[in-house]
């Protein structure tokens, strides 16, 4: 197949999945609207500090976990979920039947995520910037921005490894993504530093992306750290990413093949 | 012809290159599929709360050749292994034993070989029912590598052959009938000229108007495309006006296989449903019992 048409195909997923948004319009104002309270909430827990330096530092610690656990999620949702949304709207196998390689499925699955996850962080920052008066003076928007981009492959590879279990047991594959989540949410200082944790959860942080990406999240916006301060973490997630959306990848085509062989890609598990 | 009708001329223009001139479309030999149920109430500790499974055969040493160009119907009770066998010639399961071809290919190893070839309609018309019918042909048309005006253009032709308008086009699958539906279904296999159409129970519940729509449908795609169907379906005037041949199917295996009049000389009867009663020990009625159970 030519270029042209695997990026039309690849495409195809990202205009389809956008055309269900606005078809299920709205849930998605429902969703929005849940997460920009949600940020809201977590913000304002850093009234709570008395000192109003410490205050603001505080609100927009928070606020910066609650933005990049909020497009995080929506990446490792939105590639981890794309088989259990086949399955629920009945399209899988007309899906999987079709004469595309399941890389150009997949990219256009995370292409649509990475879209997607932009515009609802979007929403919501605009939202939580009109709430507090955020302080962003000293912050650096183009190295919180590569960190976004950097870490995206990381998410990616982990949507596509979690994905996985949906395909293997359509009953309960898509509660156990959200242990995953669960999981990445614990140990990744989304909303606290991870040398809080306990000792024996600490190492689960040093291999999750989110620690890399928060921590230089925070240090682009809070105390305007450069991409050369910041190489060394984001070295870490690219090479994450690297190694993950290859294992995802591989790992997804080898589930693939068990459900061929065991009858379970079908709409009804 | 006008340019509502599908022509046999330009489908043989875009037949790809690299079919194989054989006659045989599909070659299966000795093809067999178990799945394994889990045993209910078998969870112990004794088998780490995993459960017992036990065999089920789906499909039992079955050999069978279709020719290209011609409408092979598949008839048998639930659970006699029609389903098995589209989804297997669908590339969307693995046979355990045996070998099964599609134009040459093989499908364990061809399986995006064969996918430029094949379309399916199942019973359930598979769609993002949220979206409009044109919204879903766009899809097809892209992930099916057509050019977007070339599939835009195929579709509303096809629609409008279908009887189905723009304003219906651009209106949620969801607030369409199912008669409608499976038309739409109909017109994005065919959207994509697929050289093999699997029909899996296309006109089941149905009502009697949409069904003869779709059957004439059915007879005009025989008439101008140059494919080769498989069909499968409860319907026994409908496999007979339908099939050049068929084959019945009992519990995974293929008990008599000939054309309509050579099932009805095999049995020594004027009548379908006698072939099938004879030939499978089930009653019309037990099928369509065993039917509304599901």
């Amino acid at each position: 197949m030519k270029i042209t048409s695997e990026l039309n195909a690849m495409y195809a997923f990202v205009e389809r999945s956008f055309s269900l948004i606005r078809r299920y319009i709205a849930w998605e104002a429902v969703f929005l609207f849940y997460n920009v309270v949600n940020t809201l909430t977590i913000g304002l827990i850093g009234f709570t500090v008395n000192d109003p330096a410490e205050r603001s530092e505080m609100v927009l610690f928070l606020v910066v976990g609650a933005l990049f656990w909020g497009f995080m999620s929506v990446l490792f949702e939105e590639v981890a979920n794309s088989i259990t949304w086949e399955r629920w709207e009945g399209t899988i196998e007309y899906t999987f039947m079709a004469p595309i390689r399941r890389v150009t499925h997949l990219a256009g699955m995370c292409m649509f995520a990475v879209l997607y996850g932009i515009f609802r962080t979007v929403v919501v920052l605009t939202a939580v910037a009109l709430f507090f008066d955020l302080n962003l003076e000293k912050s650096n928007l183009f190295s919180a921005l590569s960190v976004l981009i950097v870490a995206s492959p990381a998410f990616m590879g982990l949507g596509l490894i979690a994905a996985v279990l949906p395909l293997l047991s359509p009953e309960r594959g898509t509660q156990a993504t959200h242990i995953i989540q669960g999981v990445i949410l614990l140990v990744s200082g989304i909303y606290y530093p991870v040398t809080l944790l306990p000792g024996w959860l600490q190492p689960l942080s040093w291999i999750s992306p989110g620690t890399y990406a928060l921590e230089s999240a925070r240090a682009a916006l809070l105390k305007g750290a450069t991409l050369s301060d910041l190489w060394p973490q984001l070295l870490i997630l690219v090479v994450i990413g690297a190694v993950l959306i290859p294992f995802g990848l591989w790992i997804f085509s080898v589930a693939e093949k068990y459900a061929m062989r065991t009858g379970k890609l079908k709409r009804n598990g | 012809m006008t340019t509502q009708t599908i022509e046999k001329d330009s489908e043989q223009a875009n037949r790809p290159s690299d079919l194989p001139e054989s006659p045989v479309a599909i070659s299966c030999r000795q093809i067999s599929k178990t799945f394994y149920e889990p045993v209910k109430g078998s969870r112990s500790w004794k088998n780490g709360f995993l459960g017992r499974k036990r065999p089920l055969k789906a499909v039992d040493q079955v050999s069978f050749e279709v020719f290209q160009g011609e409408v092979f119907g598949l008839l048998g009770p639930n659970g006699s292994g029609k389903s098995t066998l589209i989804r297997l010639l669908s590339t969307l399961l693995l046979p355990d034993s045996g070998r099964l071809t599609v134009f040459g290919y093989d499908v364990s190893k061809d399986q995006h070989q064969i996918r430029r070839f094949i379309n399916r309609v199942s019973v359930e018309a598979s769609f993002f029912k949220k979206l409009s019918a044109m919204e879903n042909l766009r899809y097809a048309a892209r992930i099916y590598g057509l050019p977007q005006e070339e599939g835009r253009e195929k579709a509303l032709s096809i629609l409008s052959r279908l009887g189905i308008d723009q304003e219906k086009a651009h209106t949620s699958l969801e607030n369409l009938s199912r008669g409608m539906q499976q038309k739409v279904a109909i017109a994005r296999a065919l959207m994509t000229s697929p050289t093999l159409v699997l029909l899996d129970e296309p006109t089941t519940g149905l009502d009697p108007k949409s069904k003869r729509d779709v059957q004439e449908f059915v007879e005009e795609v025989m008439d101008t495309h140059d494919a080769t169907i498989i069909l499968t379906t409860h319907d026994m005037d409908e496999a007979e006006r339908l099939c050049d041949r068929i084959a019945i199917i009992d519990h995974g295996q293929i008990v008599a296989l000939d054309t309509p009049q050579g099932l009805k000389d095999h049995v020594g009867t004027n009548s379908m449903e006698e072939v099938f009663f004879r030939l499978t020990g089930k009653s019309w009625e037990d099928v369509l019992a065993d039917e509304n159970h599901e």
